[in-house]
């Protein structure tokens, strides 16, 4: 793919924690991890996707100053960013392997109109929507 | 002159520069499980305490702390999502409204079909007439998106809302008024 969307970023406060949550939770992996005096691009994909990047952003110097970093943490935390679908082959499957390792579900797995998705947040309070698409009819 | 215009405080600045507690994401992480915990089971009771403990906050800070993150009383709250859940059952099924009303948490079917109208403007089954019909057009937003965006505005109390219905100065609750 020579165009499209490559990168699109999330903002977690504490970028260790989500890089764990990300990877050893969800099973991502790092695609570029780059520390640059106070700044740190960090960024991990899905194993099918290799042309999409996932950032894990940090507010903060010197891209925000003080209280617009305060904001983004605060809006983080209350969940106010923008929703995320993660699709899935099996959703009661991934529900069972994630919630034994942790992961803190919103909303158990629930069928509706063939398709069955369950909710979760990351660390940071960023929310997932884990969607298993209806079986093709084609 | 312009020294003058500079010393008049903007009308609109906080009261100091000091940061909020309730500004620390620490905090709102756990404002935000006890409403997690409301949307995954309204239909459940969700005294100030059992609340409070989810959030590890006092019962005394609790209701004013999410009130001030989230902009509305846990109560108020609770009742958006089990108005929302009962939208939701009233659209998707062919369980009775006394059916919906228990199973979205309410105590007595009078209770429910009362604040329902008084937060949608129609009974129930007024609503899942309505709904039913104008449900072809939003087959493409995820069910799941689309159930929390029909999420009632309840930006003001239940009886305030039926207040100003009596005196006729009702606005549609999906308005902001600015």
């Amino acid at each position: 793919m020579n165009q499209g969307i490559s990168v699109v970023g999330l903002y977690v406060d504490d970028q260790d924690e989500a890089l764990k949550f990300y990877v050893d939770k969800l099973g991502f992996r790092v695609h570029t991890d780059v520390v640059n005096g106070p700044y740190r691009w960090l960024t991990v994909q899905h194993p099918d996707q290799p042309s999409f990047q996932l950032g894990l952003f940090k507010p903060g110097p010197p891209i925000h100053d003080d209280a617009t970093a305060q904001t983004l943490r605060a809006m983080v935390a209350k969940g106010a960013m923008p929703p995320l679908v993660l699709v899935v082959s099996d959703c009661r499957a991934s529900y069972a392997r994630l919630k034994a390792s942790g992961v803190e579900f919103t909303q158990e797995p629930v069928d509706r109109f063939g398709s069955v998705d369950a909710g979760f947040r990351d660390p940071a309070g960023n929310g997932w929507k884990m969607i298993q698409e209806p079986r093709s009819t084609t | 002159m312009i020294m003058a215009e500079f010393n008049q405080p903007p009308a609109s600045s906080p009261a100091s520069a000091v940061v909020d507690p309730l500004q620390d994401p620490a905090l709102l992480r756990r404002l935000l499980r006890a409403k997690d915990r409301m949307d995954a089971a309204s239909h459940e009771a969700w005294p100030v305490e059992r609340l409070a403990a989810v959030s590890g906050v006092s019962e005394a800070h609790f209701a004013r702390s999410f009130k001030r993150a989230f902009g509305i009383p846990p109560h108020r709250y609770l009742l958006t999502r089990r108005i929302e859940q009962a939208n939701t059952l009233l659209r998707d099924t062919g369980l009775s409204v006394t059916e919906i009303a228990f199973a979205t948490g309410w105590e007595s079917l009078g209770t429910f079909g009362r604040i329902f109208r008084d937060i949608t403007g129609r009974s129930p089954s007024a609503m899942r007439r309505e709904a039913q019909a104008a449900m072809q057009q939003l087959d493409r937003v995820p069910a799941c998106v689309l159930k929390a965006a029909q999420r009632p505005d309840l930006t003001i109390a239940v009886l305030e809302k039926r207040r100003r219905v009596a005196k006729g100065t009702f606005r549609p609750s999906t308005k902001e008024v600015s």
